[in-house]
């Protein structure tokens, strides 16, 4: 296990120190990096002071040694809109992406589960024909269409929800969140049910075929025969058994919620890091786009880390499957 | 009576309404993506065509000179359905365009990792792992934020997502394949390694590769329009699907769903047309589902 972990550590920051290089070689390297961090507006003399100061006229090596020194002690330079620290210009925005990511992914798990299980409990009938027939066309649907057919529907034509912000927030051990007010909860639903759309699909046929493979299992057969209730079989039995990969798949699809949540956030202007990367692209905020990228990869490359880890504790063989695998 | 390969496997296709229905469509939107100069009532390039006036008509409404907009018209007066037409020949084009280049490199990264194996293998499958293991859309925006907006930079993004999966499947079917007894045979003839590899491993390896293909066309096609609608993607003189439904976005607000609307519909059925054929493709290829 140690072995395994160390090994698994190793990987991540070899992932970490490979992405910060392409991220800054991509910015810093191609193009005119002068143009590309100080601010446009400013004149010759400021540019040429500027071009010192952040060490521009250095080798590039010495300036990527630079940058990840920086990176390390969290300085990833200021925002040249807002003029604070990109980096806790991200951290910010971070507990409203955050709070979008949970609510869509309780809404899909919530939903997709137990629709999963009666289309795989029953596959023939016209329940979970339409059931699965929902989650083809959850798959089909891009995202940000749905979002605009949702504002469409709700917001202009019903005018039952709002179509843009996070409405009211209260504090939540110190951070704003949405989902405590009732005009926060009704700024929230339908950014959260967008994002949630396409995982609730997944996971209803990720669910169903899960359902479908252990109901053949003999442990199964076993208890029906033993004469459990069907609710038991179903609930304690089979249940306990489905949710090794589904929570794993859980876990996996959350990094992918909150790259998704970019679109989200853009549509229906709720004002988290997927927003403020979109706006400081367009208004050529670099530092923020840098800082935004360092950051969502390490919270990748975390995730994945912290997903393997727990997958090898609770299932032995993918960290002994290298050695035990048939003598490769 | 003798049926031929493909008959057989037509018949097969052909057992599902819904994946005929599927391709039915996809057709429908190939040919009209191919013949949109000549169906379209307006070509929405031509400056000249445009009259501000008939900006944002609704659906049906008749314009000053007396002109009908089956679709209605966008802010500058420009036909829905024309622009609808042009737009979908740019989503499909840089759609398989990128398809196809990211199946060739995948094609042969995955080849050469299951036919040489050991740190080519390693190499190449953990540059694939790892890159998999971040979303498209996160890595597709990267690129188009470090590089900026352009065609050519769009079906760049497109290609680095997706040739990885393309190089898994290939390395998968290959590994199967090396296994077998013509490629024993071939070694046995002396038979270069290249020759080998391209002549007689290739074409076996080519079915699961079809139906990944087309799945990902599909998928290169919503990513395109997502990077698009996010001002990231094609740029205003191209075009396509997603960058007209952004242009929309803004009057949706005040009712006017029409020119967001239709394009997503366009949108839509493409997608799931090729969802619905490939899912069928998927069913006809796999031996373990035969009977």
């Amino acid at each position: 296990m140690f072995t395994y972990f160390i090994h698994r550590l190793t990987q991540s920051g070899v992932v970490l120190l490979v992405m910060s290089l392409i991220v800054f070689l991509g910015v810093f390297a191609i193009g005119n990096p002068v143009e590309m961090l100080i601010n446009p507006q400013a004149d010759e003399v400021e540019r040429a002071r500027a071009t010192i100061a952040l060490g521009l006229d250095k080798p590039i090596i010495e300036q990527y040694w630079i940058f990840l020194k920086g990176a390390v002690t969290g300085d990833l330079g200021k925002s040249f809109v807002y003029g604070t620290s990109a980096l806790d210009l991200i951290m910010s925005k971070m507990p409203a992406t955050l709070e979008l990511a949970f609510s869509a992914m309780v809404i899909a798990v919530l939903f997709g589960i137990p629709l999963g299980m009666i289309a795989g409990l029953k596959p023939d009938s016209l329940i979970g024909r339409s059931i699965m027939a929902i989650s083809i066309i959850g798959f089909s649907l891009p995202t940000f269409w749905v979002g605009l057919i949702l504002i469409m529907f709700f917001a202009v034509q019903l005018g039952w929800l709002p179509s843009n912000g996070r409405g009211e927030t209260t504090l939540l051990f110190g951070i704003p969140v949405s989902f405590l007010s009732a005009d926060g909860l009704s700024h929230l639903m339908m950014p959260a049910l967008n994002l949630a759309l396409f995982k609730l699909s997944l996971l209803i046929r990720l669910t169903r075929a899960q359902v479908r493979e252990t109901i053949l299992q003999d442990y199964i057969k076993f208890a029906r025969a033993k004469g459990l209730s069907n609710t038991r079989v179903i609930g304690v039995h089979m249940l306990k058994n489905i949710m090794i990969p589904i929570v794993t798949v859980i876990g996996l699809e959350f990094g992918s919620v909150i790259a998704f949540a970019i679109v989200t956030e853009s549509i229906f202007a709720w004002p988290g890091t997927g927003k403020l990367l979109i706006d400081s692209i367009n208004q050529l905020d670099r530092p923020v786009i840098v800082a935004y990228l360092m950051v969502i990869v390490t919270l990748f490359v975390f995730i994945n880390f912290a997903v393997d880890i727990i997958y090898s504790w609770l299932d032995p063989r993918v960290r002994l499957g290298t050695t035990a695998g048939g003598g490769h | 009576m003798v049926e031929s390969p493909l008959k057989r496997f037509w018949l097969e296709f052909a057992e599902s309404k819904l994946a005929l229905v599927g391709l039915g469509l996809l057709l429908l939107v190939v040919f009209v993506a191919l013949a949109a100069p000549w169906l379209s009532p307006q070509n929405p390039f031509d400056l000249s065509q445009l009259d501000l006036l008939d900006g944002k008509l609704a659906p049906g409404e008749k314009s000053m000179a007396g002109k009908t907009f089956l679709l209605g018209t966008d802010d500058q007066g420009r036909d829905m359905l024309s622009g609808i037409f042009y737009g979908l020949r740019t989503s499909l084009g840089v759609g398989v365009l990128s398809t196809v280049f990211a199946l060739s490199i995948g094609l042969v990264f995955g080849m050469l990792a299951a036919y040489f194996g050991g740190w080519v293998d390693t190499l190449i499958m953990r540059v694939v792992d790892i890159q998999l293991s971040f979303p498209a859309i996160l890595i597709a925006l990267i690129l188009l934020a470090v590089f900026g907006q352009g065609v050519d930079k769009v079906i760049i993004a497109l290609v680095t997502v997706q040739w990885a999966y393309y190089a898994r499947t290939v390395r998968a079917a290959a590994l199967v394949e090396r296994q077998k007894e013509y490629v024993e045979a071939a070694t046995v003839l002396a038979l270069s390694q290249t020759r080998i590899v391209f002549r007689h491993m290739l074409p076996n390896c080519l079915p699961p590769l079809i139906v990944v293909a087309t799945v990902q066309v599909a998928h290169a096609i919503s990513l395109e329009a997502t990077l698009s609608f996010l001002g990231l993607g094609m740029p205003v003189t191209e075009p396509s699907l997603g960058l007209l439904i952004s242009n929309g976005f803004t009057y949706l607000m005040s009712g006017k769903y029409w020119i967001s609307f239709y394009p997503g519909l366009a949108l839509l059925i493409t997608v799931m047309s090729i969802n619905l054929v490939a899912d069928q493709l998927r069913d006809v290829m796999n031996p373990r589902l035969k009977r």
